[in-house]
């Protein structure tokens, strides 16, 4: 029993060795063949990252949106600096950062384009202002935490955008979606691009295939090295994707960086996780086989010797 | 081994190919099948290794009626007949070590089974020593020997051959109808068409005549 488990396992490693060896033998076909496979898959899984990547974006600022309390002008900056640390010995308040007006003032000027305009004002038409980050994330606590802080008497302006976050979300969503329908047609055409290929190579062998009949050969027999073909199209497609992906995200990674460093953000694209990874070996495999499967089915039968 | 019983075969073209041939072939005999072109030889021998299935009548092949096996079972069904084709059908991107392995791994034996079967047919057909060769380094007639070597290297019972000498000149043609004559003292079942009369004059065997898809005469042996 052991044996003939073992015999047909090294039957398969043979089939799956040898649909490799075809592959490389015709390097420059198998090569075109297996970049439209991987493109195919890197368009979705690519799209499935930088998505996750602004849901753990969007995610991380819906749960700390961050007030920013404008003070009168008046204030001087000992009372604001007093007032942040009072603030921050509330319950729904996690921290609280003083901003100087003539920090504020900096900043405006290095990185809003207007420098040439702020510096022909006299003096500096900045507030201080407290950037609060609320401890809570409900949006009733959050209002609540918004109505005082305008209730302060020190407070000219409190600013807090929830609205965005939410239109961010539900545009999320309808991105997902249409990258849910990207996946699906990408996948067909993926099991298309295989299927085909493996009916022209059907076609190339047909001698052999008549002769492998003519001798004994069993449809299961036949049909074996195609579906190995398919498969090696399919894992070799997606683990070109995955490298595709992988340096997309490297070449992206410099400029989110400085992205990010504009918003004061220290968020950083992520790649694919493992799990990413494998699921998309898994889906070329498996798409692989299926346009094998479909082409064998298909065109194996027709063939028979004369 | 086998039997025909009044066995029809009209192609989809409308051509009666075989009409009315009934015939049978002992375990162990050997026998010629001749008669001219289009006589009906290639389309007798297709009913056998059910590359073709007769239009009305019955063929009984090792003591099984032909027209009872389904499409799924005819691989397992010539795996028991050794089938020698007029152009040798050898596949010349592999090895002739890996032709004549073919039917072996097909029917799943181990890796030291195949090399120790595909020695000795090879060396049955006196090629021993030339397995890692493609098969186009070879002459016609060595070939031909490479595709009885697959023939026989699965060990069936019953051999079947279209024109094996077709292509030979007489002196190689001999040579392979001595090669069957070995196969034949051994047990194994023979039955070769052919048109080549003169060659068959140095051989004694039962000879059935087809012409226009009729046994026109049963030569008993010599």
């Amino acid at each position: 029993m052991f044996r003939r488990t073992s015999h047909y396992c090294s039957l398969h490693a043979q089939n799956f060795l040898g649909a490799f060896g075809r592959l490389l033998r015709q390097p420059i076909g198998s090569a075109m063949t297996v970049t439209v496979i991987a493109i195919a898959l890197a368009l979705p899984a690519g799209l499935r990252v930088l998505l996750n990547n602004f849901e753990t974006l969007s995610g991380s600022w819906a749960g700390a949106i961050d007030f920013s309390v404008y003070l009168n002008m008046e204030i001087e900056e000992s009372r604001a600096r007093e007032l942040a640390t009072e603030l921050e010995g509330r319950d729904d308040v996690t921290q609280v950062v003083f901003v100087p007006r003539e920090a504020a003032l900096e900043e405006f000027q290095s990185y809003s384009g207007f420098g040439d305009a702020l510096d022909a004002l006299e003096q500096n038409p900045l507030p201080h202002a407290l950037i609060v980050r609320p401890a809570v994330d409900s949006r009733d606590q959050i209002e609540e935490l918004a109505e005082d802080l305008s209730e302060l008497a020190e407070t000219d302006l409190v600013q807090v955008d929830t609205a965005w976050v939410e239109r961010m979300r539900s545009m999320l969503l309808l991105i997902a979606r249409i990258v849910d329908l990207a996946t699906v047609l990408l996948a067909l055409a993926v099991v298309l691009v295989i299927g085909n290929t493996i009916r022209l190579e059907i076609n190339n062998r047909r001698t052999e295939i008549e002769v492998v009949k003519l001798v004994g050969g069993s449809d299961a027999f036949i049909r074996r090295p195609f579906l190995y073909m398919g498969l090696c199209y399919g894992l070799s497609g997606a683990m070109l994707a995955m490298l595709t992906i992988l340096l997309s995200l490297f070449t992206l990674a410099g400029p989110v960086r400085s992205l990010a460093g504009l918003y004061g953000s220290s968020f950083a694209l992520r790649g694919l996780t493992p799990e990413q990874a494998l699921w998309l070996l898994g889906t070329g495999a498996v798409l692989g086989w299926a346009g094998a499967g479909i082409a064998t089915a298909r065109h194996l039968r027709a063939i028979e010797p004369t | 081994m086998i039997r025909f019983e009044n066995v029809h075969k009209r192609y989809p073209s409308g051509r009666d190919a075989l009409s009315g041939v009934s015939f049978e072939m002992q375990k162990g005999e050997m026998a010629f099948l001749t008669g001219p072109s289009g006589a009906g030889k290639s389309t007798l021998l297709k009913l056998i290794a059910l590359i073709e299935r007769p239009t009305r009548g019955t063929v009984l092949v090792h003591n099984q009626n032909t027209s009872r096996i389904r499409r799924r079972q005819i691989p397992y069904f010539r795996r028991r007949i050794g089938i020698v084709f007029q152009d040798h059908k050898l596949l010349n991107d592999r090895t002739i070590f890996d032709n004549v392995a073919l039917p072996l791994v097909i029917a799943a034996l181990r890796r030291r089974d195949i090399e120790r079967r595909v020695r000795a047919a090879l060396d049955q057909v006196g090629l021993l020593g030339r397995e890692m060769h493609s098969p186009l380094t070879l002459s016609a007639g060595e070939q031909q020997r490479v595709g009885i070597a697959r023939a026989v290297a699965s060990r069936p019972d019953l051999v079947i051959a279209d024109e094996p000498t077709g292509n030979l000149d007489p002196g190689l043609s001999l040579e392979i109808m001595q090669l069957f004559e070995r196969f034949n003292k051994v047990g194994v079942t023979m039955l070769i068409a052919t048109h080549d009369l003169d060659l068959l004059d140095r051989l004694d065997h039962r000879r059935l005549r087809l012409d226009s898809g009729k046994i026109a005469r049963v030569t008993a042996d010599v």
